[in-house]
């Protein structure tokens, strides 16, 4: 059945039947392996000796299903493991559900599970269950993946989700440039005939983070730029607390390429997607150790502190824009529209 | 960014803003009449660099902001036929109509898709045979001559399924009715784009007949600082005159070619222009020679009668009267996941810059 490579899934696959099992079997525990329990039970049964458990889930609907840097795989694995690891907590396990398009390349499919795999390795987590549903022609875009999380919460880490030990004089640290996940993604769209040399920045960054936790468990706050891009996570931040955020807009890392093609489309970088980019708060004193360590990972070679938090300006994300002048920075609201003149 | 990065220079922005503040005498009231100046004005913060003689007002520019009520209602009505496929730049989707959006109608299944270019409208088209193809013609001269250039195409190919639905826009009597209405500026921010295409000489007749200056300004940070200082000097000097900041883009004879292009495929016609009413010979319509490409003229409907809310003020704010701050629903109702006007909406809307970026 893999042999041939035009091959595509059909209603059968997902009907619990004899390609069902096929499918399972060649693609799924082929790339994820068994898990102890044996693959077909129907839960994963896992060992995990802390009480303080972190859990998250998220569905990934990116469209194309590749694009430059990634795949909607690569996404589903970074995505959930970083949403774990940004509140201080080292990730284990992941479930992955699959919503299969009838019509997909099943070498396609299996590319994707392959590099998910691939991604679980190098990140250091287990994919141990998963569910397949195959949908009707149009009832989804080709592949929509759903993965859960879960993770065991470092010690003294409790207080990094909620911000709640930000203060001000605390410096903002990104671990590298903005806008490369959502500027790849739009670039090679249907209709949006922009060629570049655009990619992704998709990737795990517990590693990474673990590095600085070890180093200092007193980072004040961390959280990843994904949708909405950077400005949506410092809005956030500072929405109804007593202190504001200064942003310096000529420190804020860029790739070139990337702020060219913003540029052309009239997109604003900071509100762009990124899907391997950490916003951390730490105290000053810290800072430049922090941004050391992250500078000697490959993901964090471009840091750079970007801000920091003020007594005034309560609630309030002032940039410093790259000419001098000021303004503010708002919540992103509706999507971004290409401009027209 | 060449040719970008030379026209964010810190320093230099530091040196123009000083000297505005040393040379800036007189109370001064701009109107930079382009959103895409408006847009960057705010997005840099540029107000805070400039002395509180100079208040700068936003004009009549964003192209979606001016578009009547029923334009978009008509648009509605095309989209829901059965064998229609309106293409549009991304703007116009969230502007609302009566009771509805294109952005609406495009959820409930209607066939809108949002193209860079009137040449991937042209490029559906030729896909689809079975399909009427309307393109929403929206902008001002910088746009025009792009989508005329798509009606002559589609001539040339004899692509009969291809309409263009125009609300085009001329600059210059938006311009004048700004002055004869009796709002008060001392000088123009020319649109430089639309200078591009058109040159310089449409501007004479402020300085000549009216006393206003007009710079023709770059969109970048260094080119609207220079374009202030520029127009700053005039006044302070008592000597109005036609100036062009933007020489990179701009010559004083515009571009002959794209001219001649609008001038083949368009004619002048009188339009609506929110906030300014029916000004005369202020819109493109399709020539009779091009009318099969007319949507309007080939395709009937009939669209919802307009209401706008009566609290709304993107009226007063398109001629410079009010700022959005001024507005009883900016930030309250009107919002841009809920705009009630038409400025709340496109990136380049007054309302939508001031909800933005302001501080």
């Amino acid at each position: 059945m893999m042999n041939n490579k035009n091959d595509i899934i059909i209603m059968d696959h997902g009907s619990g039947g004899r390609l069902s099992q096929e499918l399972v079997q060649n693609v799924f525990v082929k790339n994820f392996g068994q898990n102890q329990s044996g693959p077909m039970t129907d839960s994963a049964l896992l060992n995990i000796s802390s009480t303080k458990i972190a859990m998250t889930t998220d569905s990934y609907v990116v469209q194309p299903i590749f694009f430059p840097g990634g795949n909607i795989g690569k996404l589903a694995v970074c995505g959930t493991v970083n949403d774990l690891s940004v509140v201080g907590a080292t990730p284990l396990y992941l479930s992955c559900g699959f919503i299969i398009e009838e019509g997909l390349l099943i070498s396609d499919l299996e590319q994707i599970v392959k590099t998910m795999a691939d991604e679980a390795k190098k990140s250091g987590v287990k994919i141990v269950t998963g569910d397949t549903k195959v949908v009707e022609r149009g009832s989804c875009d080709k592949l929509f993946i759903n993965t859960s999380g879960i993770g065991v919460l470092n010690e003294n880490c409790a207080h990094i989700a909620s911000g709640s030990n930000i203060k001000s004089g605390d410096k903002i640290i990104i671990n590298g440039p903005i806008a490369d996940h959502g500027m790849a993604v739009i670039s090679i769209r249907n209709g949006l005939e922009v060629e570049s040399s655009l990619e992704s920045d998709c990737a795990s960054l517990n590693k990474m983070i673990a590095k600085t936790l070890k180093y200092s468990k007193d980072i004040r706050f961390m959280r990843d730029a994904t949708r909405g891009g950077l400005a949506t996570v410092l809005c956030e931040c500072v929405e109804d607390k007593p202190f504001g955020i200064q942003l310096y807009e000529d420190s804020i890392p860029r790739n070139e390429t990337v702020q060219g093609v913003c540029e052309l489309l009239g997109f604003d970088p900071l509100y762009v997607a990124n899907e391997g980019k950490v916003v951390m708060i730490v105290s000053t004193e810290l800072s430049g150790k922090i941004l050391e360590i992250m500078k000697r990972d490959p993901l964090g070679k471009d840091a750079s502190i970007i801000g920091e938090v003020s007594a005034s300006n309560e609630g309030l994300v002032v940039v410093e824009t790259e000419v001098g002048g000021k303004r503010l920075l708002s919540m992103l609201t509706g999507g971004q529209l290409p401009r027209i003149c | 960014m060449k040719y970008i990065n030379e026209y964010r220079d810190k320093k230099l922005v530091y040196a123009l803003s000083e000297e505005i503040k040393k040379v800036s005498k007189k109370a001064v009231r701009f109107m930079e009449v382009c959103g895409g100046h408006t847009v960057s004005i705010h997005k840099f913060g540029l107000k805070s660099l400039l002395p509180e003689t100079i208040t700068l007002l936003s004009g009549p520019g964003c192209p979606v902001c001016v578009s009547s009520q029923q334009y978009i209602n008509k648009a509605i009505a095309y989209s829901r036929l059965e064998d229609v496929i309106i293409t549009s730049f991304g703007d116009l989707l969230r502007v609302p109509g009566t009771s509805s959006t294109l952005a609406k109608e495009k959820a409930k299944g209607g066939d809108i898709r949002v193209v860079y270019s009137p040449i991937d409208a042209l490029r559906i088209a030729r896909l689809h045979p079975e399909k009427k193809v309307i393109f929403l013609g929206i902008g001002f001269e910088t746009t025009a001559p792009c989508i005329a250039a798509s009606i002559k195409q589609a001539s040339i190919e004899g692509l009969a399924n291809y309409f263009v639905y125009s609300t085009h826009k001329v600059m210059p009597p938006a311009m004048t009715a700004i002055i004869t209405e009796g709002i008060l500026i001392d000088g123009y921010i020319c649109p430089g784009h639309v200078s591009a295409i058109t040159g310089s000489s449409i501007y004479d007749l402020y300085p000549k007949k009216f006393k206003v200056g007009a710079v023709i300004a770059g969109f970048e940070p260094v080119d609207l600082l220079q374009s202030i200082l520029m127009l700053v000097k005039q006044i302070e000097n008592d000597n109005p005159m036609v100036e062009i900041q933007y020489k990179r883009a701009v010559k004083q004879k515009g571009n002959e070619k794209a001219m001649q292009l609008l001038n083949e495929i368009f004619t002048l016609r009188d339009d609506v222009w929110r906030g300014l009413g029916v000004l005369i010979k202020s819109g493109l319509g399709i020539s009779k020679k091009y009318e099969k490409f007319d949507a309007e003229k080939m395709i009937q409907v009939t669209e919802e009668p307009s209401f706008e809310n009566p609290g709304c003020i993107c009226g007063d704010i398109l001629k410079g009267l009010k700022t959005p701050n001024e507005c009883p629903l900016f930030r309250k109702v009107c919002t841009p996941v809920n705009p009630i006007g038409a400025c709340m909406v496109s990136n380049e809307g007054a309302c939508g810059a001031y909800f933005k970026y302001a501080v």
